[in-house]
C-alpha cells in the first residue's frame, strides 16, 4: 500500500482523509498604481495542495509571507478562494451559501498564537466559551454549564475558575483558555496558528503536552503551524513546507527532517543554531523575494545555492509524488541528493 | 593590553518604583565581559536581563532606577556618570541593537543620515565625510547598492535589512562592546542565520565583546562562550556555553534544557511527553522567599523556601546558586 493524496490528482472521495484542500489559490488584487499603472495582483497562495487524515498533524512550515496563515484563513472559510477546492469531511466548502459557515465553525476552530490579543479582555472566560454554544443553538443551561466545566478541566484549570476575566490568568493559562474556545464546539480539525510561540520557554512544553493529549482524547486532527522546527518536528505526522505561496515539500515528518529533499527546507533545517557547538550558521542568500514580482523559474532559484540555469528559466517545477508518499517541487532534488550520499561516503 | 576586564557589573540591583515603594526586579547580579568576548544572557520574559542590558548602557528611566552595585567599563565606574558622559560612552564605546529595528530606527530619517550621525556626533566629522562613511559602513553589514540604499526610509527595507542597518549604526564607531537584545526574535530564521553570522564576524574582525540577550538558550549558546541563565531576577548559573547544555546544574536550566523540542531528538529519543515546568513564572511584586524558583522546583526542601542560595563554584567550571545543584 502507498500513499497517495498528495499530488494534484483529482481522486475519490476517501473516508480517511478529514480534509482536503486541491488547487487552492487566493489572489489579492492591489489595484493599479498612482499613474494609472497595470492592475497588480498579490498570490499569496498559488496553486496548494494538502491533505490531512483523521487523527494527524500535519505541519505547515515556511517563513513568514510564505502562505501558511491565508492557506489556514481560507480552510476556516474566513478568506474566499480565487481558485481551488476545499472539502471538510466530506462536504465541499468552498463555492458554499452563507448559512453553512456555522457548519463549518463547528468542523473547523483555531488556535491563535497570542492568548493576550485573542480573548475579549472584558467577557469572563464562561461568557467566552458559553457564546459560541449560544450561537450554536445549545440553549439548555445545565447542558450549557456542564460543557463548560467539562471543557475547563480538560485544558487543565478549575471551573470555578470561568467567572474569572482574561487578566487573571498568567499566559499559560490564557492560552489553555483559548485552547478551551477553539475545542467549546467539538471540532473534528483545530489548526494551531504558532501556539506556543507567545508564550514564555518555561511554559510551552506544558501547552505543546496539553495539545498532543487532547489530540488523542478527542480525536481531533492538527495542521499545526510553526516557525520553530523543533516544535514542529515534535508534534507533527507529516509536513508541508511553503514557500512564496506554494508546497514545495510534503512527506513523513521523519523525512523531512533526517532526508529534506528541497533546498529550501535544508536551508530551513542547516539555519537552526545547535546549541552543543560554537559553529558558524548555515546562511541562504538574501530575503524572499517581492511575492508581487516573483522571479522566473523555481521561486527558491535567486537564494538557491544548487541553482542552475534550468531552475532560472523554466517555470517552477511541478510538485512530484514519490512511491514513498514525499513529495518534492525542484529539478535538481535528485541530482542534489546523489551528490550528497556520494560525499558522505 | 591591560589585565583589567571590560565590563564588570557587581552585585547590580535595579529598583522598580511601583507607586506605593520599591521592590527590585533584579539584584546581586555580577558578570564580567572580557576584550572580544561573547557573553549571553538568557531568560524568560520579567527575569531582568533586558533592564540589566539598558542599565550597562545608561538608559534606565523611571519607574526603574540603579539601586546599588557597581557596572566598571574599562575599569572605570560608569553606573553614577553624568548624563554627558554617558552619552558620549554609549554609541561610542558601548552599543545597542533592540529586537525590533522598524521602532529603533527614525522612520522619518532615511537610514544613511541615521548612520553618518554618529560620526558627526561621536567622532566630529563633517557632514559629507560623514554621507560618505555611511556608504561604506553600510557596504560593510553587505546591503547590496549601499550607494542607492543610504537614501531609503526605513519603511522601504525588511526587517533583516533594518537589523543590518541597525547593526551598521551600532558598529558605526567601533565600539567595544556591542549589546543586542534579542537582535533575531522578530525575524525568520533563514534571515537570524544571516544577522547573527553579520554580527559574529564583524565583531570578531574588529575585537568587539557581544553580549547577547535572548530567551532562546539554543541560540545563545551557539554564538557564545559563556552564558548566564537569570530567573527572577538573580543570575541562577553560569557556565561555557557547550556545558550549559550537556550538564545544566541548576534546576531551572535543567528543566529548559529538558522541555524544549529540540530537532533531532524525537528521530533519537521517540516522541514522549515533553518534560514540563510546573508552574508560572512569578510577578516581580512577587518574587517568593528563599530560593525564587522553589515553588517550581521538584529538588526544593525546607531550605530552599527559607533562605537564598549563595553563588557556589562549579569543579567543572561556572557559578551555580542552588542549595542542591548538580
Amino acid at each position: 500500500m502507498h500513499e497517495p493524496q498528495n499530488g494534484p490528482a483529482e481522486e475519490r472521495p476517501d473516508d480517511d482523509l478529514i480534509l482536503s484542500v486541491r488547487d487552492l489559490a487566493v489572489h489579492f488584487p492591489l489595484g493599479g498604481g498612482l499613474l494609472g499603472g497595470g492592475k497588480r495582483v498579490l498570490r499569496a497562495v498559488d496553486g496548494v495542495d494538502l491533505s490531512l487524515r483523521r487523527g494527524e498533524c500535519l505541519g505547515l512550515v515556511g517563513e513568514s509571507g510564505s502562505g501558511k496563515s491565508t492557506v489556514a484563513l481560507s480552510i476556516l472559510g474566513l478568506l474566499a478562494p480565487t481558485r481551488g477546492r476545499i472539502m471538510v469531511d466530506g462536504q465541499v466548502v468552498t463555492n458554499r451559501q452563507s448559512g453553512d459557515r456555522k457548519a463549518l465553525a463547528r468542523t473547523v476552530q483555531i488556535v491563535f498564537q497570542d492568548p493576550y490579543a485573542s480573548l475579549n479582555p472584558r467577557q469572563t472566560v464562561r461568557r467566552t466559551l458559553e457564546d459560541p454554544l449560544r450561537v450554536h443553538g445549545v440553549t439548555a443551561k445545565s447542558e450549557i454549564e456542564d460543557r463548560v466545566a467539562t471543557m475547563l478541566r480538560h485544558v487543565g484549570l478549575r471551573p470555578e475558575q470561568a467567572d474569572r476575566y482574561p487578566h487573571e490568568f498568567s499566559g499559560g493559562q490564557r492560552q489553555r483558555i483559548g485552547i478551551a474556545r477553539a475545542l467549546i464546539l467539538n471540532p473534528k480539525i483545530v489548526i494551531c496558528d504558532e501556539p506556543v510561540s507567545a508564550l514564555d520557554v518555561s511554559i510551552r512544553a506544558q501547552i505543546i503536552n496539553l495539545l498532543l493529549e487532547l489530540k488523542d482524547t478527542l480525536g481531533l486532527s492538527y495542521i499545526m503551524i510553526s516557525h520553530d522546527l523543533g516544535v514542529v518536528e515534535h508534534m507533527s505526522d507529516r509536513v508541508a513546507v511553503m514557500y512564496l505561496g506554494r508546497i514545495v515539500e510534503n512527506g513523513d515528518w521523519r523525512e523531512i527532517f533526517e532526508r529534506p529533499a528541497h533546498p529550501y527546507t535544508r536551508a530551513l533545517i542547516a539555519a537552526i543554531p545547535d546549541p552543543l557547538h560554537h559553529a558558524p550558521l548555515a546562511t541562504t542568500g538574501g530575503d524572499l523575494p517581492n511575492p508581487l514580482n516573483p522571479p522566473d523559474g523555481c521561486a527558491f532559484s535567486p537564494r538557491c545555492r544548487y541553482a542552475e540555469a534550468v531552475c532560472r528559466r523554466e517555470p517552477g517545477p511541478v510538485l512530484e509524488t514519490r512511491p514513498d508518499g514525499h513529495a518534492v517541487r525542484c529539478w535538481r532534488s535528485e541530482e542534489i541528493a546523489g551528490q550528497e550520499a556520494s560525499v558522505s561516503v | 593590553m591591560t589585565g583589567t576586564p571590560l565590563l564588570e557589573v557587581e552585585d547590580l540591583k535595579l529598583d522598580l518604583d511601583i507607586g506605593s515603594g520599591r521592590v527590585a526586579a533584579a539584584e546581586g547580579v555580577s558578570f564580567r565581559i572580557d576584550r572580544g568576548e561573547t557573553f549571553g544572557l538568557v531568560g524568560e520574559s520579567g527575569c531582568g536581563k533586558s533592564i540589566t542590558a539598558l542599565a550597562l548602557i545608561g538608559l534606565l528611566r523611571h519607574p526603574l532606577s540603579i539601586g546599588g552595585g557597581v557596572i566598571r567599563f574599562d575599569g572605570k565606574e560608569i553606573q553614577h556618570l553624568s548624563a554627558a558622559r554617558q552619552r558620549d560612552l554609549r554609541g561610542n564605546r558601548i552599543a545597542m541593537i533592540f529586537q525590533e529595528p522598524m521602532t529603533a530606527l527614525n522612520p522619518v530619517s532615511p537610514v544613511g543620515r541615521q548612520i553618518a550621525e554618529m560620526f558627526v556626533l561621536h567622532k566630529g566629522k563633517s557632514w559629507r565625510e560623514a554621507n560618505r562613511l555611511a556608504v561604506e559602513a553600510l557596504a560593510s553589514v553587505r546591503v547590496p547598492a549601499p550607494e542607492r540604499r543610504v537614501k531609503d526610509y526605513p519603511h522601504q527595507l525588511s526587517g533583516g535589512m533594518r537589523q543590518r542597518v541597525m547593526i551598521a549604526i551600532a558598529l558605526a564607531c567601533g565600539p567595544d562592546l556591542l549589546i543586542a537584545d534579542e537582535p533575531t526574535t522578530a525575524l525568520d530564521v533563514t534571515v537570524q542565520a544571516e544577522i547573527i553570522e553579520l554580527m559574529r564576524n564583524l565583531c570578531a574582525e574588529r575585537g568587539t565583546a557581544i553580549l547577547m540577550i535572548s530567551h532562546d538558550l539554543g541560540l545563545v549558546a551557539n554564538v557564545c562562550r559563556r552564558v548566564a541563565v537569570m530567573y527572577a531576577g538573580r543570575i541562577v548559573e553560569e557556565r561555557g556555553s557547550a556545558d550549559i547544555f550537556r550538564a545544566p546544574s541548576h534546576p531551572y536550566t535543567q528543566g529548559l534544557v529538558a522541555s524544549l523540542p529540540r530537532l533531532g531528538s524525537r528521530a533519537a529519543l521517540g516522541r514522549g511527553r515533553l518534560q514540563e515546568i510546573a508552574g508560572v513564572v512569578p510577578a516581580i511584586t512577587n518574587f517568593p522567599e528563599g530560593c525564587r524558583f522553589n515553588p517550581r522546583c521538584a529538588q526544593a526542601t525546607e531550605i530552599c523556601r527559607t533562605v537564598a542560595p549563595g553563588t557556589d563554584l562549579l569543579e567543572a567550571g561556572g557559578l551555580v546558586r542552588c542549595h542542591h545543584h548538580a
